[in-house]
């Protein structure tokens, strides 16, 4: 009875991202020697490890129909906060860390109390932690910290090997941790589940007894505590805190959940194709790195394009839905 | 628990409510008994959801009390209740569209393995769940694809998995057809046996009496009495929920309705005439024809195609074959706006999803179909809105203290009421209306039913479904009868008996 159909349309935004991806992929691999390696594809892990790690905040978010416009300016306090404290303070990495990661918790769980509590807009309040956040930064310093923390160097530097020459670096391991938590929190716990409901329809959440309040809030907390692993990740990846860190990660973090199949109205979609998501907009930067003569605002050109596209298609699939169900 | 049939479950006291501007409930009163099955009557607005939703804590009352057993209890919210022993089916169904229907059924009270959701098993126990209502569907597609009437059974489903101890049920049956009707009394009378108290809201009135034990009727948010069902005549119950005398005759066709003075309209040319209009796995190829002046019920039973004929008029779904006649001109709608500038208007079946705007007022959900059809560009003043709102309000009897509050906030029959007087506003030249009395009181169905009528007697042209039969044929003055998707019959509506259409249903050809 469970699995026996065919294909579940709801997964069909997610397989037509991954085949996008192997196409893209494929199409450089055709185009650009060197560009079939797999340490071409461990690069796009590694470049993107922040970007997966806000987008699988991002994804619960979206998924309960809200919108978190704050994680680009959390990861940017997060690296000057880092930053101000390993350089200045000499505090050692393993006190910076859990401390970020509790200010992006706390910052997280007050915006959702915002929203829940007073009944506000998720875009308002987080458009205000947003200001809030990037604003702080400046306060710390309006230079950018360089981390010269023998600590930090080594993690930043510290490669994993695989197989043969290929390695990735500590932060892929923490933004596939990230995925790993995300997929389970979201599929396999009733928080998560809980999460889906209120995306489909928040009253009747409500009317089954569902704890909406406290999931809303947690659902804040927990993507204010990515943005600031993400911020961390940031720190290792570029060994510096800075104010303009991070400028419009929000927005890049929404466009790869959407194209993983999330619908921005929420209770629809799989946190792994935000995962998905990220990647198609590594690799098409790849392909305009490897192409050489295309600038790289060519990106966020495919991006746009990208993102009419799935709308499009997941209208389509709405549509074909109900029609589909009619003739049975 | 020990069953004791002389100490109720459930008692609730001298509660009152108050929303701004009106007062839902004022010393309102219930008690239960262990396995008993109590009707809970009254008009629309009446107050009977909003009690319900005091004793689920959805609304919290500004007095009165609240006993379970001996204890007192203020249920705070539906996961409260829940924990209480009340399971709860709520008059809007209250499930996610998206979650899949095995979902529907246990979110909240998921079965857990190794600390993770148990997929597997969830769906085993929502087949056997749903085998019980002798529903069969695959559990784990979203809900939202099934129709309103599968949704129902999977909230009672919902309802009747939790080991509750209170059972309520706000019209349950409104969607549901007569086989899952009885199959869902048949469920109940099973947990009446173990011992559950059951509330129930209906306005069927038939339901009542074949099911209850006991009657508690309320007007104007007032107890008015508590009653065995028994012991008191149906006439008796009518008078106490609307507060003065029907006469039984009112039920009856107007005795008015003879054709003489129409007699012309009906040789005439039609208004509009689907000819072979029909879709593919929709609706077979039908001709109909529609009457300035005249009502054409459709009957047949759920799933028949009356919807499907219905959405097909209107151009919600396209047709695949065959066109209508507007007056000489044949025409294919392809939207429901080429169908609204014909002069079509519908009023749907399902108001929660296609027809009310919860967050807007009433005032601009009447003129809403009006304002569309005149284009943003030709403003309707607000003063003119609001004559026509009230001048409506007025004439259907909406259940509101003025025209400008959200409409979400109407008792489920005025939402019903507002609907259609989003339609008449139009002044369209056909009104289809789909289940127009679903969900409304036996007085105001009467009215309903009347209004329809007079308008119709103004020249307007009529399309009336509504699965309830002595309804259509009330009304209709012709009455076309459906059947697997298939115009099999029309009859002639006065003087027509039950048994007539039922025998063009079962078979018999005309
Ligand atoms: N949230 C709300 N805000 C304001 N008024 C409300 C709200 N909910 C209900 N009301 C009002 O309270 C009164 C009682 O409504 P209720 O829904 O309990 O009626 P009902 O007896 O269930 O009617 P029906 O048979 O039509 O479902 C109505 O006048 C309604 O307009
Ligand atoms: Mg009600």
């Amino acid at each position: 009875m469970s699995r026996n159909r065919l294909f579940n349309p709801a997964l069909l935004p997610l397989a037509v991202t991954s085949l996008l991806f192997v196409l893209t992929f494929g199409y450089g691999a055709v185009a650009y020697t060197g560009f079939l390696s797999s340490q071409v594809f461990l690069n796009l892990l590694i470049d993107n490890a922040f970007l997966v790690v806000v987008a699988i905040g991002m994804s619960l978010v979206i998924l309960t129909g809200g919108i978190d416009l704050s994680v680009g300016s959390i990861i940017a306090l997060v690296t000057m906060v880092s930053a101000s404290l390993v350089e200045h303070h000499h505090w050692p990495v393993y006190v910076v860390v859990p401390l970020c990661l509790a200010i992006g918790a706390g910052f997280g769980a007050l915006m959702g109390c915002l929203i829940h509590f007073f009944q506000l807009q998720p875009f308002i309040v987080t458009l205000g932690g947003m200001f809030l956040a990037r604003g702080l930064c400046y306060v710390i310093s309006i230079d950018s910290i360089e981390i010269t923390d023998p600590a930090y160097m080594a993690i930043a530097h510290h490669k994993i090997m695989l197989w043969g020459e290929n390695f990735i670096s500590i932060n892929v391991v923490i933004a596939l941790a990230v995925v790993a938590l995300g997929v389970f929190l979201a599929h396999y716990t009733r928080f998560g589940r809980t999460v889906y409901a209120i995306g489909g329809n928040e009253r009747s959440a409500v009317l089954m007894g569902l704890p909406v309040g406290r999931t809303k809030i947690l659902v804040y907390t927990f993507s204010g505590t990515c943005s600031a692993l993400a911020g961390v990740v940031v720190t290792f990846y570029m060994l510096s805190g800075y104010g303009l860190h991070a400028q419009g990660m929000e927005l890049d973090a929404i466009a790869a959940v959407v194209i993983g199949g999330t619908l921005l109205t929420g209770g629809v979609g799989y946190v792994a194709g935000s995962l998905v998501g990220v990647m198609i907009l590594g690799v098409i930067q790849s392909l305009i790195t490897f192409d050489g003569t295309l600038s790289s605002w060519w990106t966020r050109i495919a991006v746009g394009v990208l993102l009419c596209a799935f709308c499009l298609l997941q209208r389509g699939l709405e549509h074909g839905g109900k029609r589909q169900l009619a003739a049975a | 628990m020990v069953v004791n049939a002389s100490q109720p479950v459930l008692e609730m006291r001298g509660i009152d409510k108050r929303f701004p501007g009106v007062n839902a409930l004022s010393k309102a009163a219930l008690r239960l008994f262990p396995g008993e099955v109590h009707a809970l009557m009254g008009q629309n607005g009446a107050g009977k959801s909003t009690l319900i939703k005091v004793l689920t804590g959805v609304e919290t009352p500004d007095a009165g009390e609240i006993r379970l057993g001996n204890e007192l209890v203020h249920p705070e919210c539906v996961g409260h209740a829940q924990q209480l022993g009340i399971s709860t089916v709520y008059q809007e169904i209250n499930l996610c569209p998206n979650l899949s229907v095995a979902e529907n059924i246990y979110i909240g009270r998921f079965p857990m393995r190794h600390g993770m959701v148990d997929w597997k098993r969830m769906q085993q126990d929502a087949v056997a769940a749903l085998k019980a209502l002798n529903v069969d569907v695959d559990v784990s597609l979203p809900l939202g694809h099934y129709p309103v009437a599968i949704q129902q059974m999977v909230a009672i489903a919902r309802a009747l998995s939790t080991d509750a101890r209170i059972l309520v049920l706000d019209e349950p049956t409104s969607s549901l057809d007569e086989d899952e009707v009885a199959r869902l009394f048949d469920t109940l009378r099973g947990l009446k046996a173990r011992g559950i108290a059951i509330l129930f809201v209906t306005h069927f009135l038939d339901q009542t009496y074949a099911f209850s034990d006991r009657i508690t009727v309320l007007r104007n948010g007032e107890f008015v009495g508590e009653y065995l069902a028994a012991d008191l005549p149906r006439m008796a119950l009518i008078e106490k929920m609307v507060g003065r005398a029907i006469e039984e005759s009112a039920f009856a066709r107007p005795a008015e309705d003879n054709n003489a003075e129409h007699a012309a309209q009906d040789t005439g040319a039609p208004l509009f005439s689907a000819q072979g209009l029909g879709k593919r796995g929709a609706v077979q190829p039908l001709d109909l024809e529609f009457r300035a002046g005249r009502v054409l019920g459709l009957g047949g039973l759920l799933g028949s195609g009356r919807t499907e004929t219905a959405r097909l008029l209107f151009g919600i779904d396209r047709a695949d074959a065959g066109s209508v006649d507007c007056g000489g001109a044949k025409r294919q709608f392809r939207s429901p706006a080429d169908a609204i500038r014909a002069g079509i208007g519908f009023c749907p079946e399902d108001r929660k999803t296609e027809g009310i705007v919860a967050e807007l007022s009433i005032r601009e959900n009447i003129v809403l179909a009006l304002q569309a059809r005149r284009g943003i560009f030709r403003y309707i003043p607000k003063r003119k809105q609001r004559e026509i709102a009230d001048r409506l309000i007025a004439q259907l009897g909406v259940r509101t203290p003025d025209a400008e509050k959200p409409i979400g906030q109407l008792s489920g029959g005025n939402q019903q009421k507002a609907l259609l007087a989003r339609w008449l506003a139009t002044e369209p030249k056909m009104l289809i209306l789909d289940e127009p009395t679903r969900g409304i009181d036996v007085a105001a169905k009467l009215e309903i039913m009347d209004m329809v009528k007079a308008q119709c007697r103004k020249g307007l042209a009529i399309l009336f479904i509504s699965s309830e039969m002595a309804e259509v044929l009330r009304v209709s003055d012709r009455i076309a009868v459906l059947r697997d998707r298939r115009k099999v019959g029309e009859i002639d509506g006065a003087g027509a008996q039950e048994r007539d259409v039922f025998r063009l249903i079962a078979g018999a050809e005309q």
